[in-house]
């Protein structure tokens, strides 16, 4: 009966997908806008028409296209040396990022500088963009710290592993920029899981009750490590959000420019006190969980081929080849860009400097704790009964 | 100096922390209009407005992890939370996030956020409403956690638990609302007692007796009743959970060689499990008899015809006091 009824989902993407199918279609729903699924570059890399969602992008110009598509190829390439990093033996872990490369430009290409960004843990190829050092990226996945950048420096916070929580803190940080009445915005990440933890929806209650400046941005990946889509949801995610009274888009999220006016969109009704909004950007993850996980044990090998099908960077190197923007001297100087960046990232973790023992005791508070420095004291006279050199380290 | 119910005199606190910074924020459900269930937070939203004194949906995690996000931009947030027993909701916030987000960032992210908790039993309440958490959160590296007992306390060090830049979650004895007490509203924040202090409320040679929270005011009338029988408790009253001021209860052991915990929270890995294994550790070889423990039951909070003999009261804890003198007790016979 429940494998039955969980079937009412229809989770496709790309032709066909327009067309009405499950609940959840959005041209009944004053809340979503756009249709079903946005989608302004087709698989094939064909520029489709969308009159509502072009405005949003008409200014991108031929050099910024190559410019995102730069990005979506450097930051694929990240993905894949800090995957290698971790089969050597480097990282401890690593999440990849393959295949939602358009999500991830796509958006934090549209949020400014001065808006603060909440992501999850997958967002590597946002905190590049952002201005985070390729050592701070891989930092915690090398279990020398737990967080890489500093939120302050590039408006973004740390990633954040629990599923969901960050899009309260986002919703409070809103709240903030409401009081102090910036016309900056929250910008949260989370996936599809996420939309099952009662902090997301609480996060939505807080949302739209303050009308604060701030936009869900939702990548359904389509998979929480095993868990399909369809587990977490028997509608289209973005109508979840309507019933919060959030307007919500859902968008092919391998489609760069589909992502970046849905984004812009959020970004423009936030900051004009519209409120929140609600993206859902379908993608696919194509690689696994995180390096620890094994998807051969829970999906088909035919879904991974479709997806391939639909990729996002694959689409857009299509569309600027036929504008005749990609010649070979451009390729080229964008594989040389992601070569540099790889090597710099392979630099950087070989350089990291490995913390002290004693900074285990650091930063726990912000003033002097009794009981941390009574401990601390005891594990120094400990360790220095073995003879050495200082404990202490840089950080 | 003035007479201020406990209540009142948070509500002083409250509004002082207010006025004196223009980035603290209450948050909780009903604190608004109604004022506060319990009134504390009484004409707070009618005099600083809605964005200062915000009702929140009933969402306890929603409260917290919006606090955090509000830190992050550099607010200073004092959730409450209505009754102890519906602190669970916002467990994982303030455990995974708010307690972490310090060490998680090396100091670039502050959590100056106070989360007030009426909490205790004694006021015949249904379930939910007179649960005694605190060792959860004593528990949780990170956390700074406070219990007041008395009016004079609660005025400063609300202000001082809203002023750390470290979370505090402040525990305020609930059926202690209505007692009155000198408040001294003039007295300069900085001069006044740290919050991480304890402090002795009643000197005493014979018996170290700690209590925090609703139960100073029990041990105290406890500490009457003995001297007439010639015995002298020394009462401490804890305030901070944690850190605990270990030095003062050594000092005091060192003098009196016994030592009785009470509070209202169930025994076993609570509070008072860990003061007589660290008061042990510390000063062995000065205590006469071993430490004993005067608390709750390791039952759920019972229905409340029952609560009188769960909750720790003046003869069991001369019952307990009794034990460390090796005078007759209800144990008598039973123990070495």
């Amino acid at each position: 009966m429940l494998e039955g009824a969980i079937n009412v989902l229809t989770d496709e993407v790309g032709p066909g997908a327009n067309s009405p199918g499950g609940q959840g279609n959005g041209t009944t729903n004053p809340l979503r806008t756009g249709g079903n699924l946005v989608q302004l570059i087709s698989p094939a890399g064909e520029r489709i028409n969308h009159p509502e969602f072009d405005v949003w992008i008409k200014d991108v110009s031929d050099y910024q296209l190559l410019s995102l598509y730069e990005d979506m190829v450097v930051i694929r390439r990240i993905d894949t040396e800090a995957t290698a990093l971790q089969r050597q033996g480097e990282l401890a872990l690593w999440p990849p990022l393959l295949g939602q490369e358009a999500s991830q430009i796509g958006s934090v290409r549209a949020i400014r500088s001065d808006d603060f960004i909440f992501p999850s843990y997958r967002e590597s190829g946002v905190a590049y963009c952002r201005g985070a050092e390729l050592g701070e990226i891989i930092r915690p996945w090398r279990g020398n710290a737990l967080y890489g950048w500093d939120p302050h420096r590039i408006n973004m916070a740390t990633p954040q592993i629990v599923i969901g929580s960050q899009t309260l803190h986002a919703t409070g940080y809103a709240m903030g920029i409401q009081n102090d009445g910036a016309d900056i915005v929250a910008f949260s990440y989370l996936g599809d899981g996420a939309t099952s933890e009662g902090d997301v929806n609480e996060a939505m209650v807080f949302a739209a009750s303050y009308q604060v400046p701030l936009v869900f941005f939702c990548q359904n990946n389509h998979w929480a490590i095993s868990e399909p889509v369809r587990l977490q949801s028997r509608v289209q995610l973005a109508d979840r959000a309507t019933g919060f009274g959030i307007p919500s888009m859902r968008v092919d999220g391998n489609d760069v420019l589909a992502v970046m006016a849905a984004s812009r969109i959020g970004l423009d009704r936030a900051r004009k006190g519209g409120g929140p909004t609600f993206i859902e950007a379908v993608t696919y993850r194509m690689g696994p969980h995180t390096t620890a996980d094994d998807p051969t044990r829970y999906r088909d090998a035919n879904e991974l081929e479709d997806w391939a099908a639909k990729d996002p960077i694959v689409r857009l190197k299509s569309l600027l080849s036929v504008k005749g923007l990609l010649g070979e001297e451009a390729q080229a100087s964008v594989q040389a860009k992601a070569d540099s960046v790889a090597r710099e990232l392979r630099d950087a973790c070989a350089t990291m400097p490995d913390p002290a023992p004693l900074d285990v005791f650091n930063h726990v508070y912000s003033t002097p704790h009794s009981w941390i420095d009574h401990q601390k004291d005891h594990y120094s006279r400990y360790l220095a009964s073995f003879g050495g050199s200082s404990q202490e380290g840089a950080l | 100096m003035s007479q201020l119910t406990f209540a009142r005199a948070l509500n002083a606190g409250l509004r002082k922390s207010l006025e004196n910074d223009p980035k603290v924020i209450l948050m909780g459900e009903d604190i608004g209009t109604l004022g506060g269930v319990f009134r504390i937070t009484d004409g707070l939203q009618k005099d600083f407005g809605k964005h200062r004194v915000v009702d929140t949906p009933l969402a306890e995690s929603g409260i917290i992890g919006t606090a955090v996000g509000l830190a992050y931009r550099g607010y200073r947030p004092v959730c409450e939370i209505q009754f102890d027993g519906f602190i669970y909701p916002a467990f994982d916030q303030i455990v995974s996030q708010m307690a972490k987000l310090h060490y998680r960032t090396m100091g670039r992210v502050k959590m100056p956020i106070t989360i007030r908790v009426p909490f205790g039993g004694g006021i015949g309440s249904p379930e939910h409403h007179s649960e005694s958490p605190e060792a959860y959160f004593t528990h949780t590296s990170g956390l700074r956690v406070v219990s007041v007992s008395n009016p004079q306390d609660a005025y400063t060090m609300i202000q001082q638990a809203i002023a750390s830049d470290d979370p505090v979650l402040f525990f305020e004895p609930k059926r202690r609302y209505h007692d009155k007490g000198d408040v001294d509203e003039a007295k300069d924040l900085a001069q006044a007692l740290s919050m991480e202090k304890a402090r002795v409320v009643t000197e005493g040679k014979d018996v170290t007796l700690v209590a925090y929270g609703p139960l100073v005011k029990t041990a105290k009338d406890a500490a009457i009743a003995a001297a007439d029988e010639g015995v002298a408790i020394e009462v401490i009253d804890l305030r901070s959970l944690a850190p605990i001021d270990f030095p003062v209860l050594e000092a005091s052991v060192r003098k009196t060689g016994r030592l009785v915990i009470t509070h209202e929270a169930s025994q076993s890995g609570g509070l008072g499990a860990e003061i007589a294994a660290s008061i042990t550790e510390r000063c062995f070889n000065y205590l006469e008899a071993s430490p004993v423990r005067v608390t709750g039951f390791d039952v759920p909070y019972p229905y409340s015809k029952l609560e009188m003999h769960h909750l720790p009261d003046l003869d069991r804890i001369l019952d307990g006091v009794d034990r460390t003198l090796g005078r007759p007790n209800s144990l008598s016979g039973l123990e070495g």
